[in-house]
């Protein structure tokens, strides 16, 4: 196994999260309760889809000052393993606000916005598949990349701030850092962000093989 | 008889505690964890996780001899 010391780091952060998330003390809020613990599982989703669409505008941005296919492929794969974290930050966001909002979907600025954003970078993928020339969508894909980017931001973080959103720390609600105590979840939710990020590293890096290895065996 | 009578009456006198305690103190998972069957819910959790890891490493090395095998 190539790489193997960032490997094992996600591994440790990994079993740390699953370990200590149930374990470790949390502070006691009404209506949260112990579902405050989602804070590792279902946030840390939507932070390690930040992070992998970071690596991918700053791939798409690479791209355009020299296009080299590869930098293209780092940054359509980021942006995919990005999506399927997105795709589990709302379904597991569904089941936190079934239970303490009451329910599946509620009329949110930053539900919207998650959703929003999910359609966006769907977009990204479309308009990817509809060029053939690999040139030219590698730099209209990076174009659009750079404005996805700019909306996700807008969508999932300025937008609720500025709206009434039930989430913490928007629409005039504490977040979770303004809680005592609030360090016990600090320290898993930063090694959590880490390892959910790194496993979604090392998922992208597989399939980026794999696709070289495709590449190889077609010429 | 007289014990059953009790017993309700004892029943009776926690439940009705009951909403004014929950009142000055917010409802946690203690039970579960005096009880120590939260390990056992870590226990499964952690099983989950590592078994994940251990077939994505072995997805890893996979890929890693196909690509040995093109080098040469």
């Amino acid at each position: 196994m190539k790489n193997i010391w960032w490997k094992a780091v996600c591994i440790i952060l990994l079993m740390y999260t699953v370990t200590m998330g149930f374990l470790g003390d949390v502070p006691a809020m009404a209506i949260l309760n112990e579902s405050i613990r989602n804070l590792y599982f279902h946030v840390t989703m939507w932070f390690a889809m930040m992070i992998l669409l970071m690596v991918n505008l700053y791939n798409s941005i690479k791209y355009l000052g020299d296009p080299v296919l590869r930098t293209d492929e780092i940054a359509e794969e980021s942006s995919r393993m990005a999506m399927v974290l997105g795709i589990l930050g709302l379904l597991t966001g569904m089941v936190w606000a079934k239970y303490t909002w009451g329910a599946w979907w509620v009329n949110d600025v930053q539900l919207n916005g998650a959703a929003g954003t999910m359609l966006v970078y769907a977009a990204y993928f479309i308009l990817r598949n509809s060029i053939e020339d690999e040139q030219k969508r590698g730099r209209i894909a990076a174009v659009y990349s750079i404005f996805a980017f700019a909306m996700m931001i807008v969508f999932i973080i300025i937008l609720p701030r500025m709206g009434d959103s039930l989430h913490p720390g928007k629409g005039g609600n504490p977040g979770f850092s303004s809680y005592d105590l609030d360090h016990r979840l600090r320290l898993v939710f930063y090694p959590a962000v880490i390892g959910w990020t790194l496993l979604g590293v090392w998922i992208m890096n597989i399939r980026l093989r794999i696709r070289t290895i495709n590449k190889s065996l077609e010429s | 008889m007289q014990t059953k009578k009790l017993f309700s009456l004892l029943l009776v006198m926690i439940l009705s505690t009951l909403p004014g305690f929950a009142q000055d103190q917010i409802e946690m998972a203690d039970l579960m964890r005096s009880n120590g069957k939260i390990y056992v819910v870590v226990a499964v959790a952690a099983t989950v996780m590592l078994g994940l890891i251990i077939y994505l490493i072995s997805i890893d090395r996979k890929v890693s001899s196909i690509e040995k095998k093109l080098k040469k």
